[in-house]
């Protein structure tokens, strides 16, 4: 009983991915060689990069809502530029500049006028979305220039792995280092699990909230240019899809609560291999879209079940500004 | 002098008269120019497509903007960015407004969403052309693709595609289930592929119409089943991740790419002069789009009440690989744009 009292939902979704991956090593012929392993890792590395980005804010208790909107509008932005004939430099400051400035504007109107991280970045998304898309950029498709880096990057390999995990795994123990040993990533917990006492405590709460945003926005430019590095394009409809809830997903599965000041990369990699692995056996399996989505939902259902059983909701564990 | 002036009225007259006959012989000859401008002038014609951001609905607002304008009617578009809820408010606020189009050109998301509100467009008097997507509806007429025979004609492509000596395994990438063009482009497959019982399909998962998705099934694919020899992708939209799973796995020389689109250079034509698609079975977009033009003159001038007739207007398809790759084959979407001044 002690055992199961010690269970959280880290350990839950830590015990279903190796369950499910013995399973799916024992049963699926193909599933545990190397060429597959790389490629499930692979599979989730754009969407765990967004997670970390995500992870970061809301461990500092917020949450972002514009990072797809950034990250594919602001690399259709740079490949439209590059298109219409504009220089390699002048192209990428000009980008950058912008994805700085919306991670600025995110930032700012969280913590200084204290407008809730859920609408700021509900309307930045469709701002940055619907400006880049009608303003900007003619088609929803922006193809990558012929022989340009952004083709070469996507077929870069290292040990025939392709380079994304390998930014993956840099950014991942760059998250983690910052998280864990520098000061102002041990500012994140304290400002996420109580702001007000972090505050009066002398911490620079607010500055460090708009640095957060900023790092989501140039997290999410990032996995937007290695995305179009592997399709040799970018679309834009991705803004529509459900990617942004499945970067939520593998935030929030891992074990990061969305009341924030709990959690870290740890979290963020088992949600991502959960996710990675049954998302492969089901292709493996031949398992319809609709039902891959309805069995992803379930597994999801039942980790935060097994963990609202295991550990209640009290008056000391439930916090102020708890989403 | 009375006779000066008599003479002067009567050739004035005679004038007058031999001028009157003029226009009425000319008027008497083709009396049709004015029939179609009265019956086509301030028409207002309407095209909802499910997004204005991809090259087939701009190919098709381009010319039916060109055309519309030349006979003095009123062109608009909606643009529901792949939204299904977006498209049902502008049709809905079509209906409604005041000055409510005469002629309404819709792409549906899927087979049912619309079906109601097409019918009512429909009762409010509205022509419904229906364009691209199949739906559950009796359109005033459908203009578009028989989706079964886009299927038919891909299986046909990746089975020459494979040849007599390969490993005659298929690999297909689906949309999705509910979509009709899904659906019925893996009937028409699945018919051909019948007549050839020694191809085989190995797996067909679905894409969602998403590249990287598209990219991620497609890895898996060739991992579990290394000896296909061709994949049909079901959208050019998404076959780009299809292409690239096989550019990664290194196997571009034997494994035969099949997907379909609209023609459009940058989207096709190129990508098959590259040898990443081995085909695209391709819709004549222009053909498309004056079969839409021709059952507008034609429904303006009838008179008949919306919902008399539903004709299918099928556009001719054609699997276009390297070997009957013509300069003329795709259309060049900038350039349309340019001359259409967008």
């Amino acid at each position: 009983m002690s055992f199961l009292k010690n269970l959280n939902q880290e350990s839950i979704v830590l015990a279903i991915t190796i369950a499910i991956f013995a399973l799916a090593s024992l049963m699926l012929p193909g599933f545990f060689t190397a060429n597959n392993l790389v490629a499930i890792v692979r599979s989730v590395s754009v969407l765990g990069i967004l997670a970390l980005g995500m992870a970061m804010i809301i461990i500092g208790r917020g949450i972002d809502l514009s990072m797809v909107a950034i990250m594919a509008m602001s690399v259709a932005c740079y490949l439209q530029m590059l298109g219409s004939g504009m220089g390699e430099g002048t192209a990428l400051l000009l980008t950058l500049a912008g994805v700085i400035a919306m991670g600025l504007i995110n930032g700012i109107l969280v913590a200084y006028a204290d407008v809730p991280a859920i609408f700021v970045t509900l309307a930045s998304s469709s701002f940055v979305f619907g400006f880049v898309r009608s303003q900007l950029i003619t088609t929803d498709a922006v193809p990558v220039p012929t022989a340009h880096w952004v083709e070469i990057l996507g077929g870069l390999r290292f040990f025939s792995v392709p380079v994304e995990v390998f930014i993956f795994a840099g950014l991942a123990f760059a998250t983690f280092l910052f998280l864990r040993y520098s000061k102002w990533g041990r500012y994140v917990y304290y400002a996420g699990d109580n702001p007000e006492a972090a505050r009066n405590s002398g911490m620079p709460v607010r500055p460090m909230m708009v640095l957060r945003y900023v790092i989501s926005a140039l997290i999410a430019f990032i996995a937007g240019v290695l995305t179009a590095a592997s399709l040799h394009s970018i679309n834009t409809r991705i803004v529509n899809s459900n990617l942004l809830y499945d970067i939520v997903l593998i935030t929030v599965i891992g074990g990061i609560g969305l009341s924030g000041g709990k959690g870290g990369v740890r979290n963020v990699l088992f949600g991502a291999a959960l996710i990675g692995i049954m998302l492969n056996a089901m292709t493996i399996i031949d398992i319809p879209l609709l039902y891959q989505n309805l069995i992803k939902a379930g597994i999801l259902l039942g980790a935060i079940i097994v963990d609202g059983i295991l550990n209640p909701r009290d008056e000391q564990t439930a916090q102020q500004g708890d989403i | 002098m009375n006779i000066i002036k008599t003479l002067m009225a009567a050739s004035a007259a005679l004038t007058i008269s031999s001028a009157t006959l003029v226009t009425q012989v000319s008027a008497a000859g083709d009396p049709a120019p004015e029939i179609y401008a009265k019956a086509m002038a301030g028409k207002r014609i309407m095209l909802v497509p499910m997004a204005m951001g991809f090259d087939l609905a701009q190919g098709w607002a381009a010319i039916l903007k060109r055309e519309v304008d030349a006979f003095g009617g009123i062109f608009e578009t909606r643009d529901p960015n792949w939204s299904v809820e977006a498209g049902a408010q502008a049709i809905t606020e079509a209906i409604a407004s005041e000055n409510k189009p005469d002629v309404l050109i819709i792409m549906s998301p899927d087979m049912n969403s619309y079906s109601k509100l097409m019918k009512r467009a429909q009762k409010a008097g509205i022509y419904v052309i229906l364009v691209d997507n199949p739906a559950n509806f009796k359109a005033d007429a459908y203009v578009g693709s028989d989706w079964t025979q886009l299927g038919r004609l891909e299986a046909e492509a990746v089975v020459k595609g494979c040849g007599p000596d390969s490993s005659k395994k298929i690999g297909l990438v689906q949309g999705d289930q509910v979509n009709a063009t899904s659906l019925f482009q893996y009937a028409g497959i699945m018919e051909v592929l019948a007549k050839y019982p020694e191809f085989e399909v190995v797996a067909k998962p679905d894409s969602n119409w998403d590249a990287t998705t598209s990219r991620n099934v497609t890895t898996t694919m060739l991992q579990q089943n290394p000896e296909i020899c061709g994949v049909i992708d079901f959208w050019d939209g998404d076959a780009s991740g299809a292409a690239a799973a096989i550019r990664e796995a290194g196997k571009q020389d034997s494994v035969f790419l099949v997907t379909t689109g609209g023609g459009e250079k940058a989207a096709d034509c190129d990508l098959i002069a590259d040898g990443t698609y081995g085909a695209v079975v391709m819709t004549d977009l222009a053909q498309e789009t004056h079969n839409m033009v021709a059952i507008i003159k034609y429904l303006l001038q009838s008179g008949q009440p919306a919902g008399t007739a539903a004709p299918y207007i099928y556009t001719l398809l054609k699997a276009t690989t390297k070997e009957n790759m013509k300069p003329d084959s795709c259309w060049d979407l900038s350039a349309l744009q340019a001359e259409a001044g967008q």
